[in-house]
């Protein structure tokens, strides 16, 4: 109950934090250019045509008026039309979310399960040969371009070796669509040969993805790990001849986890930024094309759209880490 | 005497930014069966060292030993499988009391886990060989059954309130000194030989620091627990003690029976040290002359600079240990033949 | 350095703007270090004029911030109130979305030239400024020297002149440093989706994906670029790890990785 009563706290921040984004959007989209309209619009847009859209979309109303409708809108998860699909956007951004999701869940899965175990072997052999490597990635994880990173292993993996597709999400029909997610609609109808093409369209993206918040987690990692092994309970636990195994894998990780949990959020920021231009690089079909097309085309109402949603999800994700945070360190439970 | 521990000549050495700190040098000290030793010395002496080193958990990469043994039931443990030393002896012969209650829990997980995860390896009723190591070794349910019983009883026995509720509660729910308690007993749940606790008390309240002590003391004496103790404060010495051994900067000065320490102790630093406690009517004496380095230590026996006694062969080497009465030893060429106080 | 002297170092400096169709898409050689692109141009020397673009948009885009951001900071910290609060929620909520996001939104807003890419950026990292400044500032307002200054009756603006911005400085410089380095990154991401400077500019980022098309075969054409960005990101982060060791050791454990 006590953290029911936590994440409602929580919730209290998560509400206010959200209405700024809004204003945020809201003044980009409105205030900011000359004729917002003209932008929503497009380029090959009349002035007749603008015109009409104007009232249409009552910007010709006072400010403060056009921004209780902005959010109204919102609410009812209207974010407009795009003037290249013809399509409402939050139904086309929802459409490409699970492309995005995928990749970005299988990124942080694989920056977690390899950064952590890298990080606390960083840590325990500290000035190792390993360890030095691990340096090498990480000051290079937080100064490499992803989309050069990406470009590089599409030329390296999929133009010279040949071993993986060069870009897309699937050649061929898609698995069944049950969830969304390619791996798991193929996993679930125990389509396995579309399972393996999946994956390995995944793996470039994935890895470019992940890279920087691989880097982000190793350096966590290992400076949580060094901070707990001077810690007197890790003396006690060596003092009474625990496996070292236990000490290290339960103990120390455990504590070590505590700060890297709230760098989470942080990496998911990363995550989700780094999604945009990934996405681009290997023509991946989620929200981060979409943006990246809209702004090749202009389309103003989507890129705003896509700014909305995405600052939305990051938000959310932040609750969520805020929330686990909670559970991994039970000290934070009292309010 | 049989000793249960007997370290001979052990030296220690650090290296630091400065250069080597020689912070044990030639230490003998025994401990018999059932028999509560007190180790007493300033801060910095080395007592903690010598705690440590006979545990076998000195700081890897910093600390270096030079020489010397530790025979814990005759065996020397510096040359045992350091595996082996890990799996039957730490945590199973030998136990360990911190000094600081409040950190030495890992804050996260309940005290039932971390007294159940101790168990799992050291409790009496397991059975350490093949795959003792594992951290994947399963914890058969008779035996967990077996050691939760054993667990709630101890806890009883050093008067946790609630055993079964305090197990479930995490350790910064517990004030310090029952946070001692239930460092106690997890020293005792193993049944160990021998227990090694570094300052136990420091940290805690001096009204909480007198309890704590006469339930150590009782429940070591029904159990016939053998105590090595380490505290810079002769009060706690006094209390607890039924022999007492003095350090000074990395070398044992002097060890007696604690009567015969408190009433007639012949070594000039232990007698200054005696002197330096304030008591009532009596004035506060402070040792002159600062605290040596260990990295460039004085000569011979190093507390030869501060003493007035000090002769030429005080600086030349250290004094062999000699027997004044039974169970009282003294590394001094010079020492003192009178009851304490009757020096001025 | 190399961005200062882009001129003089400069094999071909005149190709930067101009073309040479003869002489497109060489390998790197004697004559051109680092081959040519797609309009014959040496890739040594645009990438040479490129590092000054990046550098002004890093610099004014930091500097911009900076002048934003501190001041916000120095209030919020200084002040006590609602007016202080709504100030860092704001800046809340700017850290609450990522940069890039933000970034594009306001870029595609104004449209893609040199100085909207410089406002986007300024634009979305003062708070970052603002909340390192906040967070000493209340900080050294505990301080005794401080409280001492302001009970013998020193003006807010003195105090904070004189007293409480050079004991800050040291986390602004280090901050500003790392913000360099995330700045670059984040306008060559930009100049690669397309909201950069317009050709014939020589960014990286629209380097790269203008280099894309020519793959495999002109390999160099898009690793230059990308390699000057990491080179030049890595040194502004090194150097900003450097500094806080040097400057302020307290904060050596605690670095975030924007």
């Amino acid at each position: 109950m006590r953290l029911l009563a936590l994440a409602l706290y929580r919730l209290v921040w998560f509400v206010p934090t959200l209405l700024g984004l809004l204003v945020v959007t809201f003044v980009i989209s409105r205030v900011i250019p000359a004729d917002p309209v003209a932008l929503v619009a497009g380029e090959t847009a009349t002035p007749a045509q603008v015109e009409a859209l104007r009232r249409e979309l009552g910007y010709d109303r006072p400010l403060p008026v056009q921004f209780v409708d902005y959010v109204a809108r919102l609410v009812r998860g209207d974010m407009g039309t795009s003037i290249f699909t013809r399509r409402p956007i939050a139904e086309d951004l929802a459409h490409r979310l699970p492309a995005t999701i995928e990749l970005t869940v299988v990124a942080m899965v694989v920056s977690v399960l390899v950064g952590i175990p890298l990080g606390v072997l960083s840590a325990l052999w500290r000035n190792s040969l390993l360890d030095h490597a691990l340096r090498v990635v990480t000051v290079s994880g937080l100064a490499i371009a992803s989309f050069w990173l990406g470009i590089m292993l599409q030329l390296l993996f999929a133009m010279r070796l040949g071993w993986t597709p060069l870009n897309g999400r699937l050649q061929g029909f898609p698995p069944r669509t049950i969830t969304g997610f390619y791996l798991l609609d193929a996993a679930l109808t125990g389509d396995w040969p579309t399972f393996g093409m999946a994956l390995l369209h995944l793996a470039l993206p994935a890895a470019t993805l992940a890279f920087p918040a691989l880097a982000t987690l190793v350096r966590f990692t290992r400076a949580g790990v060094l901070d707990v092994m001077q810690s007197n309970f890790v003396l006690y636990e060596r003092a009474m001849g625990l496996p070292r195994s236990v000490i290290v894998w339960k103990y120390m990780l455990r504590s070590a986890l505590t700060s890297t949990v709230t760098q989470i959020g942080l990496l998911f920021g990363i995550l989700l930024a780094g999604a945009v231009v990934t996405e681009a690089v290997f023509d991946w079909p989620g929200i981060g094309t979409y943006a990246v097309n809209s702004i090749l085309r202009s389309d103003y109402n989507a890129v705003m759209g896509f700014t909305v949603w995405a600052g939305t999800i990051f938000i959310v994700v932040n609750l969520l880490v805020d929330v686990a945070h909670t559970l991994v360190d039970p000290r934070e439970r009292t309010l | 005497m049989t000793e249960l521990l007997s370290v001979r000549g052990l030296s220690v050495d650090f290296v630091t930014d400065g250069g080597v700190a020689q912070v044990l040098d030639g230490i003998n000290l025994d401990v018999g069966p059932g028999e509560v030793v007190g180790l007493v010395g300033e801060s910095g002496c080395g007592k903690t060292t010598l705690a440590r080193a006979i545990l076998g958990i000195l700081p890897t990469g910093a600390a270096r030993i030079r020489g010397g043994e530790v025979r814990f039931k005759g065996v020397d443990l510096l040359r045992e499988d350091p595996a082996a030393v890990n799996d039957r002896v730490r945590g199973r012969a030998i136990t360990f009391i911190p000094q600081d209650p409040y950190t030495s829990f890992s804050p996260v997980f309940p005290v039932q886990t971390q007294i159940m995860d101790l168990m799992k390896w050291k409790s009496p009723r397991a059975d350490n060989g093949g795959g003792a190591r594992s951290p994947f070794r399963r914890y058969p349910r008779e035996r967990w059954r077996a050691d939760r019983e054993a667990v709630l009883e101890t806890l009883r026995a050093v008067q946790i309130p609630e055993p079964t509720r305090a197990l479930r509660r995490l350790p910064h729910e517990f004030s310090g000194g029952q946070r001692q308690r239930l460092m106690i007993a997890m020293a005792l749940l193993p049944q160990p030989d021998l227990i090694i606790a570094d300052e136990p008390t420091t940290s805690l309240d001096v009204t909480i620091q007198a309890q704590i002590l006469r339930l150590l003391r009782a429940l070591v004496k029904q159990r016939g627990v053998s105590v090595l103790f380490t505290t810079h404060d002769l009060g706690t010495a006094h209390e607890i003690c039924d022999r007492v051994v003095v350090m000074y900067a990395g070398q044992e000065m002097e060890a007696a029976p604690a009567t015969a320490f408190f009433a007639r102790a012949a070594h000039p630093y232990t007698r200054r040290l005696l002197a330096s406690v304030p008591s009532p009517g009596g004035e506060i004496r402070d040792i002159p002359g600062e605290v040596p380095s260990l990295i460039a230590p004085p000569s011979g026996c190093r507390f030869h600079p501060r003493c007035d006694y000090a002769t030429a062969e005080c600086r030349e080497g250290r004094p062999a240990p000699r027997t004044l009465a039974p169970e009282h030893g003294v590394r001094c060429y010079h020492p003192v033949d009178a009851p304490i106080g009757a020096d001025g | 350095m190399s961005a200062v002297l882009a001129p003089v170092l400069a094999t071909h400096p005149d190709d930067v703007f101009e073309l040479h169709p003869a002489e497109r898409l060489r390998a790197p050689g004697p004559a051109h270090w680092l081959g040519t692109d797609r309009m014959g141009a040496d890739v040594y020397s645009r990438l040479l004029f490129g590092a000054r673009i990046t550098i002004l948009i890093g610099v004014i885009a930091v500097g911009a911030s900076l002048l934003v951001g501190v001041p916000i900071g120095l209030v919020a910290g200084y002040y006590h109130g609602w007016f202080s609060d709504l100030l860092m929620r704001v800046s809340d909520v700017f850290l609450a979305v990522p940069q890039v996001v933000l970034a594009i939104a306001i870029a595609q807003t104004l449209g893609p030239s040199l100085p909207n890419v410089i406002l986007a950026l300024s634009a979305t990292y003062w708070p970052w400024f603002a909340r390192v400044v906040y967070a000493e500032t209340r900080t050294l307002q505990k301080e005794v020297f401080v409280e001492s200054t302001a009970a013998l009756g020193a003006s807010p603006w003195r105090l904070t002149a004189l007293h409480v911005l050079p004991n800050i400085a040291s986390p602004i410089i280090v901050r500003a440093s790392i913000g360099m380095g995330f700045t670059i990154l984040t306008a060559a991401a930009l100049g690669f989706l397309g909201l950069g400077p317009p050709p014939p500019t020589p960014e990286w980022g629209r380097t790269i994906a203008e280099s894309r098309e020519f793959l495999p075969d002109a390999w160099w054409y898009a690793t230059a670029p990308g390699l000057a960005i990491f080179l030049t990101v890595m040194g502004f982060n090194l150097l900003g790890d450097g500094l806080r060791d040097v400057l302020d050791p307290r904060l050596r454990r605690s670095r975030t990785a924007r």
